[in-house]
């Protein structure tokens, strides 16, 4: 097709700026909220709704774009390279989180229990504090949830990581049935993965559920509870942005979508699946394991 | 697909404000990224005046402390992430194409939302200053457990910094994209101009540091409206911990206003020099050690804090490696000048500047590098003096000779080589009366942030004073300089410069809305650097 010879530049689209105001809004209303403001509400369900349509409409336009075949291998390559250096943006995202969670581990407990240069902090300010990991009592315990226990790695979490890892697996036999053009499969390995990614979900809310009702693990338990909640949080987060994402594909694939060469999106969202499925594991180890 | 072929016969610029809000054209981008760029470099200039009208003399006169403060950090964040970078952004929006023979970005819709976010984002910032507590006062840095006592302010900084952020990934990845997947067959790796090499490895910084910047102050967050104790050491974390984890983005950060500057320098001195680059490949390599080693040296930011001695000689030393791929570069420039046949148009002034003004910050860096002297040095204004030869001296006078340089291929114009060449001795001379004194108040001891002064540094801050309104005036000759080259003036040739190489130059001037929408056939000479 000879405009395929032709990178495809999009005619002006009204998505971009309207994402952006709605992303503007969107933190508007979180600001609010943190500020206590009586509208913060309104405003921050508007601008989950205005970016939420955001998507839904300029997936539409690349989807339909794509479909009357547009998109060139060139152009193709080109969403490669973003989905991968998107991932890549994410990692290191991650990376912030893991660092604080080692820098903790490795300097500032025990620092504080009196290590290094910890020495003077230590005799001056929590003298009967312990360093231990996971930190169970904080230096100063007053004005933090002390918890009772944590979460053991070989229960609900160790299935978890089962659960990922099998979606990991099924998600490549729905991409070789896609490549075989073998649908029916497809579609089955595919709406396995969801519903893997779901019940993950489901399980990670029950243990957050028990931490901080049975066990007062809480974000507000010091150090422990902070980097807990906040790895284990944005991980459950892009499991479910991610588990929504395979349900939008398999919906594709249910409609008949891609074809067993041209299915860069099923591509895309396997590897953040895969992503997400690598972050778990560090989480597994670092933060529940050793 | 008779629609198809239709889409792809527009030669022309859709008219009216859609031509610029639903703007797919690298070019039209490029052009919003420079106007919002020029625009908050005044913004950020007036708050910058204020400053030094306060600091004029002892005393408090027009400000009261905690507003000097407010205009002291939002200064620092509207000249970083609204001047500078989209400035960068934008002269990449607008040549990368034309240098590589790419009819576009490689993603052009996402391009056009990642100039968007910006309008917003500042919005959001500038909004804080009229907040119930006064705008953001701790610092451009936002060091805990200061920036946690800001008021209602507190989370529109924060979600100031995501939102900025999220835009600067996405322009990089385009970068990248670009870069990788849209170059004209033959336009190798290593035939790349030196502009292109600068910006593609200012991409990878990019997307491997501004994550970590969103994730520090996410932490801010929570540790504010959710109990959580990541710098709180009653709880087991660490205030230094948001130190590490800022200069980890912070570090990088400098180095990503730096190296687009190192890009346009390498492309102009050539020019004007009528030589090739000196050692073109030498420089893609220091370039890209100076990116990577800019991962190894943050703590550098924070020899006073108390770390271990271990930690601070590691981050000396590696401090110190940096100097050598930066001593590379600027042997090059001086060895491409070497002999040539120089003139000195207005962008080659500034670049000469750069040179020598940029290396004499690169100077005082060294010498904050040093730990133990740095104990001396640490929060004073030979702090301010270095980075702003470095940023003020270095990165903007760059993008002022880029503006120079490419200004004919922008408008089809020649601008008014006499008054550039006025607004550049005018520059030159005001931003060292600004901030050369300041090395004598830093070693002095005199402290940053600071609304209030000893009167032994009184006369320094006169003279500076004197040189910031100096450089704050003459700056709008250059806004009357772009105006009127943008409305005419003596026409510009295709190849506007007589010794400019590039495949810019084989566009005709002002460059055509859609330019190599098939890829070039290129000969040798257009591949020469």
């Amino acid at each position: 097709m000879a405009t395929k010879d032709i990178y495809y530049v999009p005619e002006g689209s009204k998505w971009p700026i309207f994402g952006s105001f709605a992303l503007f809004v969107l933190f508007i209303g979180g600001a609010l909220l943190f500020n206590g403001n009586a509208n913060a509400n309104f405003v921050l369900y508007l601008g989950i709704a205005l970016v939420f349509y955001m998507f839904v409409g300029w997936f539409n336009d690349v989807i339909g774009e794509s479909r009357s075949g547009k998109y060139s291998g060139q152009v193709d390559v080109s969403f490669r390279m973003g989905m991968g250096w998107f991932i890549f943006s994410e990692v290191m995202f991650f990376a912030a989180f893991f660092g604080a969670l080692f820098y903790a581990r490795m300097f500032s407990i025990p620092w504080l229990g009196g290590l290094g240069g910890g020495s003077a902090t230590h005799e001056f300010l929590w003298s009967a504090f312990e360093a231990s990991w996971p930190l169970s009592v904080t230096p100063d315990p007053t004005n933090f949830d002390q918890p009772k226990e944590v979460i053991p790695a070989f229960g609900v979490p160790g299935i978890n990581t089962l659960i990922l890892l099998t979606s990991g697996v099924t998600v490549t036999f729905a991409h070789w049935a896609l490549k075989n053009n073998k649908r029916a499969n497809l579609n089955i390995w595919l709406a396995l993965t969801v519903i893997l990614g779901f019940v993950f979900v489901y399980f990670q809310a029950e243990e957050y559920a028990h931490a901080y009702g049975d066990l007062n693990l809480k974000l507000s338990s010091g150090i422990y509870g902070s980097t807990f909640y906040m790895l284990t949080g944005f991980h459950g987060f892009h499991v479910t942005m991610g588990a929504i994402m395979l349900l939008v594909i398999l919906l594709r694939t249910i409609k008949g979508h891609f074809s067993k060469k041209d299915h860069f999106a099923f591509e895309a969202v396997a590897w953040y699946w895969h992503f997400v499925d690598v972050v778990w594991l560090g989480l597994f180890i670092f933060v529940y394991w050793i | 697909m008779s629609t198809l072929a239709h889409e792809h016969d527009h030669h022309h610029a859709p008219s009216g404000l859609k031509r610029w809000i639903f703007s797919t054209n690298h070019k039209d981008i490029g052009t919003l990224y420079l106007i919002f760029a020029l625009m908050m470099f005044f913004i950020g200039g007036a708050m910058a005046m204020i400053i030094r009208a306060e600091l004029f003399q002892p005393g408090l006169q027009f400000v009261d402390p905690q507003f000097y403060n407010s205009m002291v950090t939002v200064h620092a964040l509207i000249m970083i992430f609204g001047a500078v970078m989209p400035a960068g952004v934008g002269l990449a929006n607008w040549m990368i194409p034309l240098m590589i023979g790419a009819p576009d970005m490689a993603l052009p819709r996402m391009n056009n939302m990642s100039f968007w976010i910006l309008p917003f984002g500042f919005a959001l910032l500038i909004s804080t200053l009229f907040m119930n507590g006064g705008g953001p006062a701790g610092g451009w840095t936002m060091y805990p457990p200061l920036v946690l006592q800001l008021n209602d302010a507190f989370p529109f900084l924060i979600f100031t910094v995501h939102i900025l952020g999220v835009s600067s990934i996405m322009g990089a990845i385009n970068i990248i994209a670009t870069v990788f997947n849209m170059r004209a067959p033959g336009m190798t790796l290593m035939k790349m101009p030196l502009f292109v090499w600068t910006w593609v490895i200012t991409a990878f910084l990019l997307i491997a540091s501004l994550p970590v910047l969103a994730g520090a102050v996410t932490m801010l967050l929570t540790d504010k409206y959710f109990g959580t104790s990541f710098f709180s050491a009653a709880g087991g974390g660490d205030p230094v911990l948001f130190q590490h984890i800022f200069w980890f983005f912070g570090h990088p950060e400098v180095y990503i206003l730096a190296l687009p500057a190192f890009g346009i320098v390498s492309t102009i001195i050539p020019t004007f020099a009528r030589k090739p680059l000196f050692g073109y490949a030498s420089m893609v390599y220091a370039t890209a050690s100076i990116a990577i080693l800019s991962f190894f040296v943050w703590a550098h930011h924070m020899f006073t804090v108390g770390m271990p001695i271990k930690g601070e000689l590691f981050f000396m030393y590696a401090t110190m490696l940096i100097a050598v791929p930066t001593g590379v570069k600027v042997f090059n420039w001086m060895a491409t000048m070497w002999k040539g046949a120089m003139t000195f148009e207005a962008p080659m002034l500034f670049s000469i500047a750069f040179v020598i003004l940029f290396t004499i910050g690169g100077f005082s860096g060294l010498m904050l590098g040093i730990t133990p002297v740095d104990f001396q040095y640490h929060d004073t204004y030979f702090v301010v003096a270095h980075f702003h030869y470095v940023l003020l001296t270095g990165a903007v006078f760059s993008l002022m000779a880029a503006a120079y340089y490419w200004l004919p291929k922008w408008t089809g114009y020649m601008y008014d080589e006499k008054l550039a060449k006025i607004h550049f001795w005018l520059s030159a001379i005001a931003s060292n009366v600004l901030f050369f004194p300041q090395h004598f108040l830093g070693l002095a001891g005199m402290p940053r942030r600071i609304p209030d002064y000893n009167i032994q540094f009184a006369d320094f801050n006169m003279i500076s004073s004197i040189g910031g309104f100096a450089y704050g005036i003459s700056q709008l000759l250059f806004v009357y300089i772009v105006i009127k080259c943008a409305l005419g003036g003596k026409k510009a040739k295709a190849q506007a410069w007589e010794g400019a190489k590039g495949l810019e130059w084989t566009v005709p001037s002002p460059a055509p809305f859609h330019t190599f929408e098939t890829p070039p056939k290129l000969t040798k000479a257009m591949l020469e650097n």
